[in-house]
Order: structure tokens, then sequence, then C-alpha cells
């Protein structure tokens, strides 16, 4: 096919013209050099796969990997994780009169409350998630529907961002801020929770809005347009469709996590690799002396219902976890560990006989050859 | 596929307009011919311009462009670039359009420098000066405005400016010496006649006299070929014709040696010399590692479309819901939404194609050229392949065979030259029944010339004196050997007489010289030709002069020659010497008894013979013969053929005056490099020209037979006794029977066929036929399939090419190789899998049609057995290789459409995509199919057998590729879900204690490619890794430093906002997921996991089944003291046997 394509001696080297400056006859006379290269005989190690050499490696693997694998399992473990659905698909759900009427014309949000208990308290740090089922953002036109440059700050792209944020990029001659499906499709469910004390009494936990986001991405990735006033900087744009508020009125209580720098918007823009996923949304931030940061008992969970989910079988869920020093949840990786490293020891002891049983016979079988 | 054939054939006929005048009228000095004689017309030749460029400075780009996207790899790319282009896909142009821009932009500028070159060498060779005779003088010009019947005058050591028809030569025999040596390797000097009628012109303004015209034929490539006719006008007479041959003939590229200068006049100018129509490229052969990636490929173009497909159908399966399709959150454009059906589910699949389009990879063409280009090197590079001798190591014309040389089952063989050292020694000659030596070794001394003359029959009388007399000067008379005179000459010199100037030898052939050479040690000296006067030197020292008429050159066929000489007493006489076979026949007189035994005696014992006759002709002979030879010799057309029928005709009526026998001794290691073939499992057979004896006794001496082997005979002289039907089937019993036998013992008998070439042809002849006797062919091949050795003796050369055809296109298509010397095993050389030119005596028409050449035959061990082997296992590795790591890279990018709704969105960002391939993990493999050597060179050498372990293309059978596409997609499945399960039921999150600013953070979809593709690259390259059993420092370098410069890549590719880029999606996307534990945790896990099954294999079958190089390998470090002292003692034992 490519056959002799980038090779050098297809046709040249017999041409008329080179027969006579160089050509077979003088270039090749001269004797090789013999260096070590040329002659192939450069110093190698020279390992082989024999059962004997694999073996002390497959027992050390499994050495090494089996107490790993117990260790993060053990971790894993040891992290508290409380998950609830709030989707209301069911009639007796609280939310499901809020996601039966839900309507995008609505002005106010339909509130609902859910009651949970946890059963053990949530020590250090706790982290809330909010969770998606059946949304696919990772699908390519959606992960493509926006505009870096214009997160960035970018003037030109803010008035005029990129083709990439079709259909939607402009709304009546007027650039959307921030463009794009991603944007447009941003989670404003508002979750607030409370702790319901044993006399009925709610007590409001302050939830954290601040450092969920990468630090490079809230500094360096994305920016807002200068301009002395946000709502200045954003006046020749419109808000996307789906969205209640203007960008630079996502967050009312803090001036400085509102345009693009939210970072309840950089969290979202952040695209899901898979089609269930989390996404943290607040932290509760560790209580200073003993007292647990969630100790147990009752809470309440105070929804402010946005966002639709069932027009495509969707969930929604609310998470609250712990985490350790390998993350959050996750017996998946220390089960795996503690299977590839047994799996390793028994391979091990499995070449052991093979190794007692053919080592033997193979190497008396070079003699007589 | 391959274009430069049906380029080839374009431009053969599309010269071939030119063409359809048979012949050319040549003008000398642009004169006119006299009035009626011949209509003038002017002719339109090219100019002497030679054009090996291929491009001009314009057509460069577009023509460069056109050559490259020929190729269907290249057109494939393209294709894809240029879909990317037009409809919305998933990954960006830059993607598939960057890598075939590299190789593009690479092949293009090394091509247009490969061109730059050649328009500098043409430039120079175009420009150089050249004397021509204009108006009676000498006008220096430049070569390039050389027309067609220009006159030319060329002084010594110039070089011939185009082809030229010798007219006269500043020497007054009329003759020139010219050496060839660019031409055809041939370095001796060959002589040239002049124009007989105007060799005595010695000015120009006499050569500028000359009225004449020549016609010849149109050019055509055969160097050794020409006729033609010049017809010279004199004042009103009748113009005289002679004829003009290949010895009138001097060709381009050609130096004049040892004449002070001549002049002769333009025949074929710039492009249409003999040396440029030689200069077109040959057919291509293609290995069978090509065919195999090929098929390979083939699969991966299927499995391609098939992903395609099959994500297209279930897409629209899938998003058959409206809320699947278009959810809220993710709207269509109104232009999209407007498109058919189709042309939506077209596109898809399109993008489909466009994202999987890395399985078949733009690099691995690049890889594997490369890998053929610069491992050719190593050939050229050894020391060992180096022959003192001739100064020349080994040679490699075409680096696509390299593997190829490591699938060889046949070798064929030529005997002389090639197995043999073609250095012939004068052992004997026989005269009408006596036996005569020229030296006898006494005590260790060779006794010099005449006086140890061994006169078996003691009393000569006078009759036999006579027939002593005739058949030494037949010897010496009966040759077209050549005198030097030359002082200054590197070489043995060989002084010819005692008190004159050193001269030597010269002759094409080197029986000729040998025989020469032994004459003179029986007395009679070969002076020289002088005016057509050939002088002896005879025993009385006396100067005997001949006058020769007519030399009747040697050819291949009539296998004999004569000259006509007439002695000084005014006697005509017709001296021939050839072959046995073909002198006998033309025999009427003489003892043919005494000396048939004496031949046959002879070749047993491995001499190669001749016999020698003469004819008495009369005066009236003479003429009718002379009259004969005239007429074909000016006959334009069929002169071949018209000569050989003249030929025929005067040589006959023989009487018998002896044999002569010449020794040509075996080449060193002959029998060493033969029996480790046979080891290797390949069978040799030798094809030669020579008599069955004589072959056969070299057969043994080479251990190709030995005193076990049973000799099947299918010979002529075996046909004349019964039908071919009755031996072929006879035969075939015999090897079956011996076959079911020895299934039971274990040391089988090995068969040796020997066949001739009238007995071939006879087979050969029966399925062209078709006659009932059914196939004797496939018979003819099932007997050689279970000989180990078989000898074609009396073969033509097109038979030798015939013989490989047979076996090329027998049921199993064995692999073949060719190897010889000679311009005979030309042919077989270019029917081959492999043709191999041994540089040897007989010129280098070999060596220069070949693929390889080897100064001597004991190389072919190294070449075969240890680059070969290398050769293959290398790219085998490459080509599996390449295909499982495209499994592994584009597997899991299939598996992610199930998981984002069948959208296309690729897993890795773009920058990932692009140079994966390029670079990666382009470099391991590109060493590793350089260097690897997974036996050591001396294993190799030592144990042949080594050598079956690769027979049949076993690296690259389908149950092997299956494996590799396997093991990748087993890979591509840890990856893949590897990853899924970590993203899909924790949070899987960044360390908050690794990277103090930053506490929880989610990781998108690009991180979840980021560690599919990082998991990929080290477990890609560590499979190499572990393949790899011969690590130098540069393996070292190369492995680990391309993972280097992954994570150094990609820790700079997400550290800065790129601001070409219009998206930062890989913004820190590396840095976060290698701040986080799990992540480390995970690929580690994953990575092993994927090497596991390969290591588990590896070890597995080399414990329970290991193969003999696997046994090779575990073998190594108990023997490495013991090899040296093993090799030390066989050759101390080898030394005692002889």
């Amino acid at each position: 096919m490519m056959a002799s394509s980038y090779n050098a001696k297809e046709e040249d080297g017999h041409h008329p013209g080179s027969s006579n400056h160089g050509g077979t006859g003088p270039s090749s006379s001269k004797k090789p050099d013999n260096t070590a290269f040329k002659q192939q005989r450069l110093p190698a190690w020279q390992p082989i796969l024999t059962a004997g050499t694999v073996l002390p490696a497959f027992f050390i693997i499994g050495l090494i990997f089996i107490p790993i694998g117990i260790g993060l399992y053990v971790t894993s473990n040891n992290i508290k994780e409380f998950e609830i659905d709030y989707t209301g698909v069911e009639p007796d759900s609280p939310c499901y009169i809020c996601a039966q009427n839900f309507s995008w014309n609505s002005t106010t949000p339909c509130i609902c409350t859910v009651n949970f208990t946890l059963q053990q308290p949530f020590e250090n740090n706790v982290y809330m998630y909010y969770g998606l089922s059946n949304f696919y953002q990772n699908h390519r036109r959606y992960v493509k529907s926006r505009d870096d440059k214009q997160l960035n700050g970018d003037l030109n792209n803010l008035e005029d961002p990129s083709s990439d944020c079709e259909p939607y990029r402009k709304i009546g001659g007027k650039a959307v801020a921030p463009c794009g499906a991603i944007a447009n499709s941003l989670f404003n469910d508002t979750l607030d929770l409370s702790y319901v004390e044993s006399n009925g009494t709610l007590n409001s936990i302050d939830l954290q809005r601040k450092g969920i986001a990468w630090w490079t991405d809230k500094h360096v990735k994305f920016k807002n347009p200068a301009g002395s006033n946000l709502s200045v900087a954003f006046q020749n744009t419109v808000m996307p469709v789906n969205w209640r508020n203007p960008v630079y009125n996502l967050d009312p209580s803090d001036p400085d996590n509102n345009g693009f720098i939210n970072e309840d918007f950089i969290v979202w823009m952040r695209t899901a690799a898979l089609p269930t996923f989390r996404k943290l949304y607040r932290i509760i931030p560790k209580k200073s002396g003993a007292a647990s940061t969630l100790p147990s008992g009752s809470y309440r969970l105070k929804i402010a219902y946005n966002y639709p989910v069932l027009s495509f079988d969707g969930r929604k869920r609310m998470i609250l976890s712990t985490i350790s020093w390998m993350g959050g949840k996750n017996p998946f990786l220390g089960i795996a560990y503690i299977t590839v490293g047994s799996i390793c020891f028994f391979l091990g002891i499995v070449l052991l006989i093979i190794n007692h049983k053919y080592g033997n016979r193979s190497s008396s079988a070079d003699i007589p050859n | 596929m391959d274009f430069s054939l049906l380029r080839n054939i374009i431009t053969r006929y599309c010269v071939g307009e030119e063409n359809w005048v048979d012949s050319r009228t040549v003008y000398i000095g642009h004169k006119e011919p006299p009035p009626g004689a011949e209509a003038y017309i002017p002719q339109r030749y090219p100019d002497n311009r030679i054009v090996s460029s291929k491009y001009t400075f314009w057509n460069f780009i577009p023509k460069n462009l056109f050559e490259q996207f020929r190729r269907i790899a290249n057109f494939y790319f393209l294709v894809i670039f240029l879909v990317q282009l037009i409809i919305d896909t998933p990954t960006s142009p830059v993607t598939s359009g960057l890598p075939l821009f590299f190789v593009i932009t690479v092949t293009a500028i090394k091509q247009g420098y490969e061109d730059w070159l050649r328009h500098k060498a043409d430039c120079s060779i175009n420009e150089c000066p050249v004397d021509v005779v204009q108006q009676g003088k000498v006008v220096r010009t430049q070569s390039h405005k050389l027309r067609v019947g220009d006159i030319v005058m060329v002084r010594e050591d110039e070089i011939f400016p185009c082809d030229l028809i010798f007219l006269s030569s500043s020497r007054y025999d009329g003759i020139c010496y010219v050496t060839t040596t660019s031409l055809d390797g041939e370095s001796s000097h060959k002589t040239y006649y002049a124009v007989p009628d105007t060799m005595a012109f010695r000015t120009e303004q006499e050569v500028d006299s000359l009225h004449a015209t020549i016609e010849c034929e149109q050019p055509q490539p055969d160097l050794y070929k020409f006729v033609g006719r010049i017809n010279i006008y004199k004042d009103k007479e009748e113009p005289i014709s002679r004829t003009l041959g290949a010895e009138n003939l001097l060709l381009r590229g050609a130096t004049l040696k040892n004449t002070q200068h001549i002049y002769a006049v333009a025949v074929y100018t710039g492009m249409e010399t003999k040396m440029a129509l030689n200069y077109q490229s040959k057919s291509q052969k293609r290995s069978a590692v090509e065919k195999s990636m090929n098929a390979f490929l083939i699969v991966y173009l299927c499995i391609l479309i098939s992903k395609a497909v099959i994500n297209t159908v279930l897409k629209y399966a899938w998003q058959w819901s409206p809320d699947r399709d278009e959810p809220w959150y993710n709207h269509r454009t109104e232009i999209e939404r407007q498109r058919h059906v189709v042309i939506r589910a077209f596109t898809d699949f399109l993008a489909f194609m466009v994202l999987f389009n890395y399985i078949i990879p733009v690099s691995m063409y690049v890889t594997v050229e490369m890998q053929k280009f610069l491992g050719s090197y190593f050939i050229t590079w050894d020391e060992e392949m180096f022959d003192e001798e001739l100064g020349q190591g080994a040679q490699v014309n075409t680096s696509d065979l390299n593997e190829e040389l490591g699938q060889v089952e046949y070798v064929f063989t030529d005997k002389t030259g090639t197995l043999t050292e073609n250095n012939m020694e004068f052992i004997e000659c026989c005269v009408d029944g006596n036996v005569y030596i020229p030296h006898a070794i006494c005590n260790g001394q060779i006794l010099s010339a005449a006086s140890s003359i061994d006169m078996i029959d003691s009393s000569p009388g006078g009759y036999r004196r006579e027939y002593e007399d005739l058949f030494f000067r037949a010897l010496c008379l009966c040759h077209t050997v050549q005198v030097k005179e030359e002082e200054t000459v590197d070489g043995i010199k060989r002084g010819i007489h005692q008190g004159r100037p050193t001269s030597f030898y010269i002759s094409s052939s080197p029986d000729e010289v040998a025989l020469v050479e032994g004459m003179k040690r029986l007395g009679y000296t070969y002076l020289r030709l002088k005016d057509s006067y050939m002088e002896i030197l005879n025993k009385d020292d006396e100067i005997e002069r001949f006058e020769l008429l007519h030399v009747l050159n040697f050819d291949s066929v009539r296998r004999r020659m004569s000259v006509i000489v007439k002695s000084s007493s005014g006697e005509y006489l017709l001296f021939c010497k050839g072959a046995d076979s073909s002198i006998f026949p033309r025999v009427v007189s003489g003892k043919v008894e005494q000396v048939r035994a004496r031949v046959e005696q002879n070749a047993v014992e491995g001499l190669r013979t001749l016999c020698v006759a003469y004819r008495r002709l009369s005066q009236s002979e003479y003429q009718e013969a002379c009259h004969h030879l005239t007429e074909a010799k000016l006959a334009l057309q069929d002169r071949e053929q018209r000569l050989a029928q003249a030929y025929d005709i005067i040589e006959r009526d023989f009487v018998l005056l002896g044999a002569t026998a010449v020794e040509d001794r075996l080449q060193e290691k002959a029998a060493d490099t033969i029996e480790s073939l046979h080891k290797a499992g390949i069978k040799v057979w030798v094809l030669t020209g020579d008599k069955m004896e004589t072959a056969a006794a070299t057969c043994y001496a080479s251990k190709l037979f030995r005193h076990s082997t049973q000799i099947l005979e299918l010979t002529k002289k075996r046909t004349e006794e019964q039908s071919l039907h009755d031996i072929l089937f006879e035969l075939n019993r015999t090897v079956l029977r011996q076959r079911s036998i020895s299934g039971l013992s274990v040391d089988c008998l090995d068969f040796g066929l020997i066949i001739d070439g009238a007995t071939l042809s006879a087979i050969l002849k029966s399925n062209q036929e078709g006659t009932s006797h059914g196939n004797y062919r496939e018979i003819f091949l099932e007997i050689c399939r279970n000989c180990s050795a078989v000898l074609c003796c009396r073969m033509a050369p097109l038979q030798k090419a015939q013989i490989v055809k047979l076996i090329k296109a027998s049921k199993e298509h064995p692999i073949t190789l060719a190897v010889g010397d000679g311009a005979n095993d030309v042919s077989m050389i270019l029917e081959a899998h492999v043709g191999i030119g041994i540089m040897g005596k007989e010129g280098r028409q070999a060596a220069r049609n070949s693929d390889y050449a080897i100064p001597k035959f004991k190389h072919l061990k190294k070449m075969l057995l240890v680059h070969g082997h290398y050769y293959y296992i290398r790219i085998a590795e490459l080509v599996q290789y390449f295909f499982y790591k495209n499994v592994c890279f584009i597997f899991p990018q299939f598996l992610y459409q199930f998981f984002c709704g069948f959208s296309q969105q690729p897993l890795y960002d773009t920058a990932y995509l692009t140079l994966y391939n390029i670079s990666f993990t382009s470099l391991p493999i590109l060493l590793y199919s350089l260097v690897e050597q997974h036996v050591t060179m001396e294993s190799l050498k030592r144990e042949p057998s080594l050598y079956r372990d690769i027979a049949k293309n076993s690296l690259l059978r389908w149950p092997v590729f299956l494996y590799w596409t396997c093991l990748g997609v087993f890979d591509a499945f840890i990856f893949f879900f590897g990853a899924y399960f970590l993203f899909d039921n924790t949070t899987f999150t960044s360390n908050g204690q690794l990277m103090t600013t930053n506490t929880q953070m989610m990781f998108g979809n690009w991180t979840f490619g980021t560690l599919v593709f990082t998991v990929l690259v080290f477990t890609v390259t560590l499979k190499l890794a572990l393949d790899t059993h011969h690590w130098t420092w540069i393996n070292h370098f190369v492995i680990w430093g391309s993972l280097l410069f992954y994570v150094i890549f990609s820790l700079l590719w997400g550290g800065i906002i790129w601001p070409f880029l219009n998206y930062q999606r890989m913004y820190y996307v590396f840095m976060q997921m290698l701040s986080s534990g799990p992540a480390w945790l995970s690929i580690i896990l994953l990575i092993t996991v994927s090497l596991l099954p390969d290591v588990i294999k590896k070890v597995l079958c080399r414990a329970i089944c290991p193969t003999a190089t696997e046994r090779a390998q575990s073998s190594r470090p108990c023997l490495t003291v013991e090899p040296s002292t093993i090799f030390m003692l066989s050759q101390s034992s080898s030394r005692m046997s002889f």
C-alpha cells in the first residue's frame, strides 16, 4: 500500500546523477565502523519473564496490595454518608406537588421540606452535595456549548459569544452571558438544612458557599469582565433563558461571589463524566470544640424546587458526607485492591508449583540440545 | 495498490509513441546524404540533458502532494480530515490534520531534498564540458547541448557523454578500452572497435569530412545489445554498408581508458541513452509481513465501520424518545432540527468514524517505513559481512524486504561463483586420450611449466603430435581473453614472460583465463591480438601468427564458442570449445569414447570440463561461412536469431581434439552455511547450468547431499528408459513410503533429488498441454516437498526462474530466496521473493538486480539467521503492538459512547488524541523495532533451528493477532470500567489535605478521560517494556523518557491558559488528578491489572511448553562461559580434519 513511500532508496540512489557522486561503489567500500551500536552489540540487560523471576514479584504485589486494600476499605467504611432522594416521583413524597406543578414561568419558587434522621453523628467537615441522575452533562452538544473566553472575562466574547453556544448564544440580538447550554441549565434548587431540636425548634445550620470550586478555576480560568460594577459590566447582555437571577446577582449574600466567579456556577460548569453524578454544594465547617458537626438526630431539608428533572426521568438527591485522606466513600477501590492482591498472591502460589514441576524439566531439557 | 507499476506502463506507452518507427537514421555531422540515396528527414531527438529529478521548482508542491495522496493510507487520512472540516465532528480537524500534515511535510521535505540533490547532480552532469567537432574544429560545449549526429571527441579517463558510435581512435588498431564500472560494476577493461572504414581518421578535419548515415534501432535498455548499420557515402559511389554491433557502441557512463582520444558520433542522447533507460525502477516486491499487515488493516477497518454502525443504530434507538434526544437543558439549533433524519444519521455515522478513526494509525505506516529504512543500515554496517578481499560489505538495494529474510523456506542457489569461488584453476587436459597435468606438486613446490608435463601415454607419435599442437593452439586461439599490459593496476599481476613488461589476462569468463594461463604453463603463451592477428609464443619460443577472421561468441544457449582463424600457412581453421553436450553431437571423428570417459571422470570429481574440437575449412567453405555470418550480422532485425542459425550451420563436422578440466573451489564455509540453512528448516536447491556429475560432486562437498542422503534421479538418462510418468509415480511412492516409515522411527532418511533441465521442461510442458496423464507438476512438487535438497543441473537462465516460479506458486506459497552472482541468475533473482546477489567475479549484474547484495555465500547465514530473524520479530512485534495500542486507545472511547448518550463525545482531549500515536507511544516501539534482540546473536548463529520458530509468518498469524486484539480489548475494558467505578459510585475527589488551598472539588469528564489516558499510556509503554528482552541504555532512555515526556507535557498542557485555544478544558485537570490520592492508587491498580494477563500468559507458556527460542533465552545465563570453549574446540577439530 504505502510500501516504499518513505523509503529513501525507492528510486534514488540509482539515478544516473547519483551514480557518479555516491552510488554503491565508493561509499560502501569503506569498512564499516566497529562500534557497538552499529554492530548491534551494545551492552544490554536481558531480562526474561520466567516463573522463577516473576514469582517474587507476584508475592510482593500481593503483600503490598492486600494491606492497602484493607486500609482503603476500612477508611472508606469509616466515612459516613447520607443520601436522600427528593425528586418527588412517588405521590407520597414531600416534593411530589412541586415536581408535578413545575412551570418555567412561575415567579415564586415552590418550597418543599424533607425530614430525615441521622443515626450517627458526622464529625469534622461535612460536605453537602446535590446529585443528579440521568442527566447527560457529558453529551457532546452540551459539553461543547460554552465559551471559555467569555468566562475568562474577554470583553469581545462577552458581547459576541462563540458559535459553540448555539442555540443559547443570543436572545433578541443581545448576547447571553454566560452563554451556552451548560450555563443555561445551571442547577438552581436551593437547599437549606436545619437541625430539629428535640423540642421541635429549627436550628438552621450554617452552610458555607465558598471554597467548593478549584482554586485555579476561581482565580484564573473564570474571570469577571472588567468594570467597576458587575451590573454595568454585564449591561449589554441578557441572562440565560432558564435563569431567574442575572449572573451578577447569583449570590445576594456575598458580592465577591457573583458573576462568572460564582462558585456554584464554576462547579456546575465542570461537566460531569457520567450521566449520574454529584456535585459539591456546600461545606458544613467543623464546629470548634468537641461537638460533632452534625450530631445525630432529625433534620429538615428545605428545598426551593426550581429544577425540573422528571421530563427526562431524572432524579435529584442531597448527599451529606465526611471525607478521609482518600476522598469520599469509595469501597470499590479497597475491594479492588484486595481482590487483585489476592489474585496475585494466589498466582504466586500457582507459579511456585509450576516452577517446581516444570522448572526442573525445562532446565534438564536443555542439556541434550 | 502500488502505482509505480502503473506509472511504468504508462510511461512505456507514452515513450512508445516515438517508437513506432523501428529504426532511426542518424546523419553524421548533420550532413544530408547525397540526393537520391534517401530522403533527408530531419528527426527530432531529445537533447543530451539528463533529468533524474522528478520535480521542478514550480510543480513541486502540487506534484508531490498528488504523489503522496495517491497512497491509500494518506488518502484515507485526507478523507477523514476533510470529513472533519465539513461536518460537525467530535474532534477538531487538527487531530487528524496535524499528524497528516506532519507526515506529508516530512516526506515532502525528504523528497524535496533528494530531488534537490538530483537537480544538483543533473546540473553538474549536464554542464560538464564536451568536445564536439564542428567545421573541422574541436569546439568545447556543454554536455546538455549535444545532439544526435554530433561528432564528439573523448579523451582518456573521460566519461562518455552519451551513447556513441565509435568512429576512430588514436590507436592505430582502431580499438579503445573502456571500463563500465558505473554501468554494471565490472571493472575489467573492455575492448571496443571502431568502424573499419573510419578507423583511419586521425584529425578533426578528416572526421568532419565523413559523409555517412547510421541506421540503428530505437533505444532499448539492454546494455549488451545494439543493432545498426552505417552507410558511408563517397563521391558518387554506391554507399558502403557496414554492420554495427554492441562492440561499436560506447555507452554513456563508461570511461575511456588506455586510449588518448577517440572520435565518435552520438546516436542516443539524454534520457534515451541505455544508461538512462536502465535506471527505471524495478517492480516492487512485497513482503509477507506487509500482506498480513494489510489483512489486519482490513479487519480493523471492518471493526471501525461496524463500531460506527452499531453506535449510530444505538444512538437512534436510544434517542427515540424526544426527552432523551432533546432534553430541556440541551436543545439543538434550528438548522440542525430542520435537517432530514437520514442526513443526520449519515452525519452521525461519519462523526463516529472520525471519532474511532485512530484505530488505524497513520503513524504505523511512518514507523514501519522508518523501521525498514533505518533498520537496513544494520546490514550495511555489519562488519562480519564485510569482505576484506573485495573491500565491500553487504549492500541493501531495497529495505522493503528486511523481514522477509526471516521467512525464507526455499533457497535457490547458483553453483558457480556462489557456492564455489569462481576462481578457476586449470587442472589437466586430455588430448586424444592422453592426460596432461601442468604442474605436479613435489615436496610442496610447484614445478615450472613444461618440464612437469606428465605424459601418461609415453610415446606420442607424429599423428598425436599434430593433435597435440592443434589442441594447444585451439586453446590459445579460441577465447576472448585480452592481454592487459599495465603496470600500475592493483591486483594480482601475472607475468606473461620474463623480460617483458608485466601484463595479465582479462576476460569476462574466469574459465578462459584459467585455460589460457594453463596453456602458458604448458608452454604455449598467448601474447596479444594485434591488427587482427593473434600471436602465440610456442614451446620453442617462436612466435606464431594467426589471422583472426571471425569470433562466434559464447552464449549460454549454444554453450560453446568458436573462432575462425587463418594460419600463416594459409589454412582456414575453425576452433571450437564448449560443453561436452554441445560438442559431442557435432563431432564426426576423434577419440570420442576416451575423451568422454575422462570428461565424466573429471566431472565426478567436481571439475568443470570443456571439450575442444576443430574443423578445417576449405576456401569455399570459408567463403560460405563468411557469407552466412556477414548476412546475419548485417540484418537489422532478428539478428540474434539469424546469427544463431548461422552458427549452427558453421559449427559442425568437428574433429574432437580433447577436453580440459578446470577446478572451481568451494567458497569458504559454504558447507557450514548450507548445513545451518538445513538445520534452520530451509530447503536448499542448487540450480546450475553445469553438468550433473560436476554439480553433484559440488553438492556432496558442500554437504547439500550427505552420504546418508538417498538420491533420486530425474534426468534425461532415465526418462529415455522409462516414461516420465512412471518415474514420477515411482519416485513419489518411494518418498511416501519412506515418510510413513520414518513417521515411526526418529531418524528419517533424507532424500536428495537431481533433475536436469530437459526433464524439468518436460514436466512443466506436460501441464501446459493439459494431458490426461494427470498433473505432473503436482507430483513433482510433492516429491520436492519431501526432499531436503534438490539439485537442478543443465538449467538455462530462464528455467531457473521457472523453477522459482513453480515453487512460489505451489499451494503452500512458500517464501523463496534466490542467490546468485552472474547475469544468468538475474531472472531467478528477480523472480524470487527475495533476491540476493553475490558480488562475484562475473560482473555486478546480479548484485545490481538483487534486493540485497553480499560479498560471499557464507554471509547468507548471518543474513538469514541473524538479521532476517531479528527483522522479522521486530516488525512482527511492531505491527501487532501498533494494533494493540490503538485498540487500547480507541476502545474506551467506544465504551464511553454508551454513557454519553451516543453523542460522539470524545473521552480524551484533542491534544491527547493527536499526540498519542505521534509522540507518547511512538518512540519506544520504533526503538524496539530497531534494536530488539530477543536472543543473542551468538545463540542464533549457534542454533539455526531457532529459525524454525518464526517460520510461516508465525508471529503474525491470526491466532496471535487475535490474542493481541483480545488483550487490547481487555485492557480497554479495565481502563474504562476501572475509571467508571471510581467515578460512578463514589465522590471521586481531590484530597483537601494535599492541596491546602483547595478542599473538596469534583472531577469532570476531562479528568475522567485524563485518568483513562494516563493509565493507557503507562500500560501500553510498560507492556512494551515487558516484551523487551534487550535493554540497552537507549531503551531505558526512550521508554522512561517517553513516560516522563507524557507527564511533563500534561503538566505543561494543563498548566497554562493557552491563548490560541478557544477552550481551556484541560486547565489544571492533570494536576488536580495527581493531587488526589485515589487517582494514584487507581492508576497503579489499573496498570497492574492490565499487565497481569500478559505476564501470566508469558510465564505459563514458557514454563509449560517452551519454544526453542524461549529455551535458548533461558539457557543463556548458564552458557555464557561455555560457548567460547565449545566454539574453539569445534574449530580446532575442524582444522584437524582438513
